[in-house]
């Protein structure tokens, strides 16, 4: 690890204001992704401000019926809360296949938010990666992209977003809410929080330098026609725990998101238009993947993915057809 | 920078380079070596240790984020003459050849012991609000950040029912 300074933030208008006006500082919550890319010299802050113990950590109905999720409540207590299992099955499910019970414990919903890629490239510092050093280049374009996108990527990037519990949120029509350096609050949807590589993969949110996650709201559950929750999240990977996705869907009251795909959460919108039209889930996820592109290792995606939306649609007892 | 941090009872005073991992500080700076690193990435879990009870891995957190917190090592676990139950299982169910990986597995199975009895759920739980049974699916799955080079695992997961057993 490269040497930085360390601060213990006393509450989040002091953490803004530290970020915006120290140079290369970043923020620390869990640490689970930060200190292993600090350790890989792929992340080099030279300040660290940690956020980890501020009260930010609580689980709390919203008066419309919601939740509002504290951005440092950790990914453990957030899949084990139990308004979450009973009302938000999607969640707790995709958090739950995501990393190990060690790494739950520490990771927060923020950090989970904002971790990055596990593009072989972008790991590689011997190897060129426009979002590890912008302008050198993409190595997986033509190289090992077994796992690279297949929406949205560009010329630049075909990195994903590794996130399971972001692909639940993207689903739920989930609010995110921050504290900007200027001290003002402001939410918008979680899938508006990531961008497609286009130009500058290095820039992955649209979050304003220093700007903090301070919290994620869901709003209330969607329920299906039978009274169900209508939820599923399914995860496809090379090893049955503890492993990257290669691709995943979280199905939710006939949102459909899609994950391991795209440089961020894939809300499957034209999938979910089709299905709101009448068409078959298999029709549907066909609409979706008219613009799928691959890069050759990565072809088998666009199969698993036809296969894999319709199966989850099927589990979540959404078929499309009214039933 | 200056650091305190209560390991296995007794309160630490540690002056840390803010590089140095928790599992450095336990090695390096305390000479509590039952903590091993092995990937030092958060991949193996040898570095598996209980902080405020709480199973994490140690290597990929900074000592001066636990000024305050309650370490438990694998010293705090059991000694030689007090071995603690999950001590006593993994050696009477030869749940390890090496032994290199065992302090991560035997502080993570107690951690793991301690999310099923507050009834967190796993990827292996199928019915989301009921109440957990340990069975051999869930606990494999739930121990899956621990590897084992060795490849005891069927040792160790009998090792881990048999306390679990014995500690209900």
């Amino acid at each position: 690890m490269r040497p930085f300074t360390y601060e213990r933030a006393k509450d989040a208008q002091a953490a803004v204001k530290a970020a915006a006006e120290t140079p290369n500082a970043k923020f620390l919550a869990g640490g689970t992704n930060l200190l292993d890319l600090m350790k890989l010299e792929i992340e080099h802050p030279a300040h660290l401000i940690d956020v980890g113990r501020l009260p930010m950590a609580a689980i709390e109905d919203t008066s419309d019926g919601g939740l509002r999720i504290g951005a440092m409540a950790t990914n453990s207590h957030l899949a084990a809360d139990a308004r979450v299992r009973a009302r938000y099955p999607v969640l707790t499910q995709a958090i739950v296949a995501g990393g190990s019970g060690q790494l739950r414990n520490k990771a927060t919903t923020g950090g989970n938010l904002l971790q990055r890629t596990r593009c072989a490239y972008f790991y590689d510092t011997t190897k060129p990666c426009n979002k590890r050093a912008p302008g050198s280049g993409c190595g997986a374009l033509e190289g090992l992209n077994r796992n690279s996108a297949i929406f949205g990527a560009s010329h630049a990037c075909i990195a994903t977003h590794p996130s399971d519990m972001a692909v639940a949120m993207a689903a739920l029509d989930a609010t995110v809410e921050t504290l900007s350096p200027s001290g003002a609050a402001r939410s918008f949807p979680v899938i508006e929080l990531h961008r497609l590589p286009g130009e500058t993969p290095e820039v992955e949110t649209h979050l304003v330098p220093g700007e903090l996650i301070t919290a994620v709201v869901l709003p209330p559950a969607p329920q299906d026609s039978r009274g169900g929750s209508g939820q599923v999240y399914r995860k496809v990977r090379d090893r049955a725990s503890y492993a990257a996705g290669l691709a995943a869907v979280a199905v939710a009251g006939g949102k459909i998101a899609l994950g391991a795909v795209a440089h961020k959460p894939w809300r499957a919108a034209e999938a979910e238009a089709a299905l709101a039209a009448g068409a078959s889930p298999q029709e549907a996820i066909g609409r979706e993947l008219d613009q799928a592109a691959d890069n050759g290792r990565n072809a088998f995606k666009i199969n698993l993915v036809r296969r894999l939306v319709p199966a989850a649609l099927a589990d979540a007892g959404e078929q499309g057809r009214g039933a | 920078m200056k650091t305190t941090i209560t390991v296995n009872g007794e309160a630490r005073a540690l002056d840390l380079d803010p590089r140095t991992t928790l599992l450095d500080a336990l090695r390096e700076h305390l000479r509590l070596t039952g903590s091993k690193k092995g990937c030092d990435h958060g991949q193996c879990g040898a570095c598996t240790v209980l902080v405020n009870g709480v199973r994490i891995n140690s290597c990929l957190s900074l000592a001066v984020m636990h000024d305050g917190d309650q370490v438990t090592t694998i010293e705090g676990i059991g000694t030689p003459d007090r071995l603690h139950p999950m001590q006593v299982a993994f050696l009477t169910e030869d749940a390890f050849q090496c032994g290199y990986c065992t302090p991560g597995q035997i502080c993570s199975a107690i951690g793991m012991l301690g999310e099923v009895a507050q009834n967190w759920p796993s990827q292996e739980t199928a019915e989301l609000t009921g109440k957990i049974t340990l069975t051999d699916d869930e606990l494999r799955e739930r121990m899956s950040g621990n590897i084992c080079r060795c490849s005891a695992y069927p040792q160790i997961v009998a090792a881990i029912k048999s306390a679990a057993g014995e500690l209900a």
